[in-house]
């Protein structure tokens, strides 16, 4: 386990250097001169300069590189053109809407999908089944940020029951919560299904019955025990995506996180919040990843005691 | 002519081998396939959002641009079944348009995607060795960024547009083609008639092509189908955070992000893009399901 | 006279295939005594596992039913008791073993869990005593240190101690029946014999009926005291174990011990059956073999014959035409 432990740590790490390098060479790839972007059309030459300068364009790549790099290791990720803070201090009271949205979309729509999914593949074939795989696909076809609107329309505006943004009450999370979770629930819902009929077709399931164990015991003890290590993979993953799933939601209910931050910071040109953002997004990937791969270890005794 | 006569014989012993005549294959999948009522219902919707596309101009009842500052954000009505939007326009004359714009930008960017995946993939599979590495490797760094924020990165590179959308689109369709025709690829690769055209001496490039990509076509068929689905809600997705077609466009998403600012007064004009978008994703998805149960009825 | 255990009569089973309902195994009769170990035999796909798995009622809900017969177990019929009373006869009264022990076991489940599980479940036991029962049952079937197995994930086990957790498993509730569904096809020779062996003791210690499915001769001469011989969803032969071997009545049957390779025969022609088993839903009208029979006549094709006890021979039946004239002429001397 410990062996298996370092090594996926280990294979993760030439990933990350290949992705900050990618991240890193985001401003120089971007066609045209962008320092003239970010200075805008009527701006002089020497106005064009002085931006350049301050992204450190001027210099040459190796030494551009190597401070990006210093940069990244002591946490000066530079400076916001928005409004002169730093990076840091531009992204860090944005991580906690982002978070809370995430954990608590997670939460419902685990619990929702992996339920559907049991309950579907025990009654396959049954009106229960069908309408279950209904609503998942529909999750997964349903444009988020369009929910999002008529959630808003229905509940906010139609009800007023729910406020329609922000992020000042409890209340205010539901409907956000409710639209980032949709889909990662449908996901859920159809990955449970499949991978809990293809163990319940398995010898041991029929052991188990053949034990006289009644079906409630042989659905949860067995079958999905052995389906959960699969669900993790999948639903881990799922996490990873749901945070930058925030970029919808967040825009949909004008909610102060990372995911909108790094929408309006394109639209500004502010290609250093673009980079550090970028750069989260993908560790915060890649780490989500990689604990899977960890807790997949933990949870199959294949992998733990070999 | 040596050759010639070998590519014969391979395709005898195809035929001996395993499969039945090809017609009755197709016969067999129809038959099928129209067992399944949601996928034919799909198919059906999606050849007549195929048909509104191509002859959208024609059968619109107003003109998509055509500003009427006297029926501004009008519910649906019988002049205009679906409302109009906040310039007048006709909202069923613009989703019309539409149609053309999300479905050609959408089955562009999957071609174009799927292609290279299919291309990257064949290439890791069947050489293998360190080419196979880079490719993986790669696919691994694509996959590394969810496909959105992989669309929006590449987006915030090129800059808004919707050619742009189409590539950044593109581009987080190839890694899963990739993976899916490398590992075909490697499974096809093992079985016996492609050893067989080996052993005669034919040239990579033609086992390829010919024995092996045929092999993998039904996977293809159906990862085509759900990523054109995934394709249009990506597109949508960004065109509605001001990515991707101009507003003045009448791009789905561009129209439900226009649509959002009149909310309270007239939500029909984000109801109807967004139940557009839904239901061709949803036929999408379904069809791609039920050709997946016919073709390969073990992953049900 | 021995007390019959279990008393199979006229069980017909059927599957569900697009819609309509086609006939897997039909007409089956048979008993079980105590104490005794009665072979199975047939080719793979002829209704032996669809059998033992109508007995235990295991079979998939919805897709598969026994439409027809009775099945006495100790005198009660088990295919009319509810399901939870069903479920306490099974893994308590009857066991089952499977052919691929890796699979059988659950790969996330400790085998303590596993067998104490069915333990716990039959008896009124506290966990260290249902532990301490599974500690002494792995010893009983020969596994040198049961500590370190209980303690063990199925990956870390080789098949043949696998198998010997499973048999474990299934004696830790004592059952009075053992159905055994090719308990060594999956295991080597040396490993196999091990097996044999340790169902043997069980039968001789305990008193335990088993039913042996196999399609290995060879485990069925070694083994068992009455044979069934199966084919295409019935049973076309019954024989005590001898007389089975020395003179096999049915075609199929004969073709069957021809199959097998003898000690110092010329092994550059071994005969074969020629054919293969009939698909479910386009059976033969007539006799189920009569396609692969090297005597089939015209009658073979039109009538299905009946099993048919042969006179003067205990425990003797065969369903063939053949029989049903030599009777006859019998008759007439």
């Amino acid at each position: 386990m410990g062996r298996y432990a370092l090594k996926r740590i280990v294979s993760a790490i030439p990933l990350l250097i290949v992705i900050s390098f990618l991240i890193f060479m985001f401003i120089h790839l971007i066609p045209g001169d962008p320092a003239r972007l970010i200075a805008g059309k009527d701006a002089t030459k020497a106005d064009v300069e002085l931006v350049r300068e301050q992204l450190g364009l001027n210099e040459p790549l190796p030494i551009q590189y190597g401070k990006y790099m210093k940069g990244l290791v002591t946490g000066d990720l530079g400076y916001s053109i928005k409004n002169g803070k730093t990076v840091v201090e531009a992204i860090a009271p944005r991580f906690k809407p982002t978070i809370m949205l995430t954990i608590s979309s997670m939460i419902w729509a685990t619990i929702i999908g992996v339920s559907l999914g049991i309950i579907s593949a025990v009654m396959k074939g049954k009106a229960v089944d069908y309408i279950a795989m209904l609503i998942a696909i529909s999750g997964i076809s349903l444009p988020g940020f369009w929910l999002g609107l008529e959630l808003i329309q229905i509940f906010s505006v139609g009800l007023g029951w729910l406020p329609t943004g922000g992020l000042e009450s409890w209340q205010a999370y539901v409907l956000p919560s409710l639209t980032m979770g949709s889909g990662i629930m449908a996901i859920l819902a159809r990955f449970t299904r499949s991978s809990m009929l293809e163990s319940m077709r398995e010898d041991y399931v029929r052991t188990a019955r053949a034990k006289g164990l009644s079906e409630l015991p042989v659905v949860m003890r067995h079958a999905f025990k052995n389906s959960l290590i699969e669900i993790v993979t999948v639903g881990g993953l799922q996490i990873g995506g749901l945070l930058s799933g925030s970029v919808m939601v967040e825009t949909v209910f004008s909610i102060p996180g990372l995911g909108r931050l790094l929408v309006d910071s394109i639209k500004f040109r502010d290609y250093k919040v673009v980079q550090a953002l970028l750069l989260f997004f993908a560790l915060e990937y890649i780490v989500i990843n990689l604990i899977v791969d960890l807790l997949y270890g933990v949870i199959n005794p294949k992998v733990r005691y070999n | 002519m040596a050759e010639m006569k070998s590519t014969v014989n391979i395709q005898n012993f195809e035929n001996v081998e395993a499969l039945p005549k090809p017609k009755s294959k197709v016969k067999e999948f129809v038959k099928k396939f129209t067992k399944r009522k949601t996928a034919v219902i799909s198919f059906i919707f999606i050849v007549l959002l195929l048909l509104a596309a191509i002859l959208g101009p024609y059968i619109a009842p107003y003109d998509a641009s055509q500003a009427d500052y006297s029926n501004l954000l009008q519910g649906p009505s019988a002049a205009h079944i679906w409302g109009t939007d906040e310039f007048g326009r006709d909202v069923f004359s613009r989703l019309l348009a539409g149609t053309r714009l999300s479905l050609a930008s959408a089955l562009s960017a999957t071609i174009v995607g799927t292609a290279l995946g299919i291309l990257f993939g064949l290439i890791a599979g069947f050489y293998g060795g360190w080419i196979d590495s880079l490719i993986m490797r790669c696919c691994d760094i694509l996959f590394s960024f969810p496909d959105i924020l992989l669309a929006i990165a590449i987006v915030a590179i090129l800059g808004p547009g919707m050619i742009n959308v189409i590539i950044a689109v593109a581009v987080f369709t190839v890694p899963s083609f990739a993976r899916i025709m490398r590992s075909a690829t490697i499974s096809v690769k093992e079985s016996l008639y492609v050893e067989v055209a080996r052993s005669i001496g034919c040239k990579n490039w033609r086992i390829l092509w010919v024995h092996i990509f045929p092999g993998t076509i039904q996977s293809m068929i159906v990862n085509f189908t759900m990523r054109v689905g995934t394709a249009i809600l990506a597109a949508s997705s960004l065109s509605f955070l001001g990515f991707g077609a101009n507003v003045t466009e009448p791009d789905w998403g561009a129209m439900l992000s226009q649509g959002r600012n009149y909310l309270n007064t007239a939500p029909h004009i984000v109801l109807f893009p967004g139940i557009l978008i839904f239901l061709t994703v949803l036929a999408f998805n379904l069809l791609g399901d039920g050709l997946r149960d016919t073709l390969d009825p073990k992953m049900s | 006279m021995a007390e019959k255990l279990l008393d199979v009569k006229n069980l017909r089973t059927e599957f569900k295939r697009d819609k309509s309902w086609v006939t897997a195994v039909n007409d089956v009769s048979f008993h079980i005594n105590k104490g005794e170990i009665l072979g199975l035999v047939g080719e793979s796909g002829c209704g032996k596992s669809v059998t033992s798995l109508s007995v235990m009622r295991l079979l998939p809900i919805g897709t598969s039913r026994v439409s027809e017969g009775e099945v006495f177990f100790n005198g009660e019929d088990i295919l009319k008791v509810d399901k939870k009373k069903m479920r306490k006869i099974r893994g308590h009264k009857i066991s089952m073993i499977f052919q691929e022990p890796m699979s059988s076991l659950n790969p996330c489940m400790r085998i303590s869990k596993q067998i104490t599980e069915a333990i716990l479940l039959h008896n009124d036991l506290s966990k260290d005593e249902a532990y301490k029962r599974a500690f002494n049952v792995l010893k009983s079937v020969g596994i040198p240190d049961p500590d370190m197995t209980l303690n063990s994930y199925p990956h870390q086990l080789s098949g043949g101690m696998c198998q010997r957790v499973m048999i474990a498993m299934a004696m830790s509730c004592e059952p009075d029946l053992l159905i055994a569904d090719e308990p060594t096809t999956a295991l080597d020779v040396t490993i196999q014999a091990q097996i044999l062996a340790l169902m043997e003791k069980i039968k001789e210690e305990r008193n335990t009926g088993i039913l042996l499915i196999t399609h290995d001769l060879g485990v069925v001469a070694e083994m068992c005291s009455r044979v069934i011989v199966m084919y295409a969803g019935r049973i076309v032969e019954e024989a005590p174990v001898r007389e089975l071997f020395e003179a096999p009545m049915h075609p199929y049957t004969q073709g069957l011990i021809e199959s097998v390779p003898k000690l110092g025969s010329d092994m550059t022609s071994l005969p074969s059956i020629p054919g293969s088993v009939p698909d479910l839903s386009v059976m033969p009208k007539g006799c189920k073999f009569a396609p692969r029979c090297k005597y089939a006549m015209d009658i073979c094709r039109e009538k299905e014959p009946e099993l048919v006890a042969v006179p003067g021979q205990e425990h003797r039946c065969s369903r063939c035409v053949l029989h049903k004239l030599e009777e006859k002429e019998v008759s007439k001397l």
